[in-house]
């Protein structure tokens, strides 16, 4: 078998992110579409650490560690948000939420 | 050659849990394959001797996001989203243009095959100390603002989601 490259692992980050972003334009479930954009935060990470550790420098961990904590404070807030929302209409899903629209 | 295979193997786990996540009807299924995405994502960073990042990712994502979104999908009643319509109306106009995207970027990278080298990689002597404690020496010294901005970060998501939760403030 062929050594793994950091190119192996771009192509994972890009398939990755590819996957999440067809998560959140194809479904209309608003938790799955969250969901997804953990998938995608993930690629990001994946390329960060790839790049770290090929040229043996912490600052894209550091990176990384940042990602993480704005993954966090936006599940949080998107789950909130979800919840103030299904009081308001009960539905989850995103193209039933209309409120605004004329 | 065994890094070779463990790599396959969680780029097995981090696809193949992504694309059931995406397809599961039941959004607690579809949590369950979030997980297993997850945990693959986090092989993957001790496969690069990201030690300290794979503790995070599970602590983190298959601790902490995981309980949320499981306790969310429990107050939230998805029993009727589950029997409607999964998808959007127009769902083959996104997909198209992602393949778009995905088939522009293979041919690029194919055709520039000779152009897309990585800088090399500087000559830098192993440092004896462990991945966390030299995380650690950049995190408090040169990222000193930023960590302190991100707990500010933290504290207005703490704020922000009971407001949201909350029925009366």
């Amino acid at each position: 078998m062929h050594p793994v490259t950091p190119s192996h692992y771009l192509a994972l980050s890009v398939a990755l992110l590819l996957i999440g972003t067809a998560g959140v334009l194809v479904r209309r479930n608003l938790v799955i579409v969250l969901m997804s954009l953990e998938l995608i935060l993930n690629a990001v990470n994946i390329n960060l650490v790839t790049f770290s550790q090929y040229y043996q420098h912490t600052h894209g961990q550091i990176f990384a560690i940042f990602v993480i904590t704005v993954a966090v404070a936006e599940a949080a807030l998107g789950l909130g948000i979800l919840i103030a929302l299904f009081r308001n209409k009960p539905t989850v899903q995103a193209d039933e939420i209309d409120l605004l629209k004329w | 050659m065994l890094d070779t295979a463990f790599f396959y193997a969680f780029a097995l786990l981090v696809l193949g849990g992504a694309l059931l996540t995406i397809t599961q009807r039941n959004a607690v299924h579809s949590a369950i394959w979030l997980i297993v995405s997850l945990i693959g994502v986090a092989g993957l960073f001790l496969l690069q001797k990201a030690e300290f990042l794979f503790a995070v990712q599970i602590i983190l994502y298959v601790g902490g996001i995981m309980v949320l979104f499981l306790f969310v999908i429990m107050l939230v009643n998805l029993d009727e989203a589950a029997r409607e319509r999964q998808f959007r109306g127009r769902w083959w106009v996104a997909l198209g243009c992602l393949a778009l995207v995905a088939a522009e970027t293979a041919y690029f990278v194919i055709k520039g095959r000779d152009a897309f080298r990585f800088a090399p990689r500087p000559e830098t002597p192993a440092s004896p100390l462990g991945n966390t404690e030299q995380l650690a020496d950049v995190l408090f010294s040169t990222y000193l603002l930023p960590f302190e901005l991100a707990s500010v970060l933290l504290l207005v998501a703490i704020v922000g989601s009971v407001v949201m939760a909350k029925k009366r403030i």
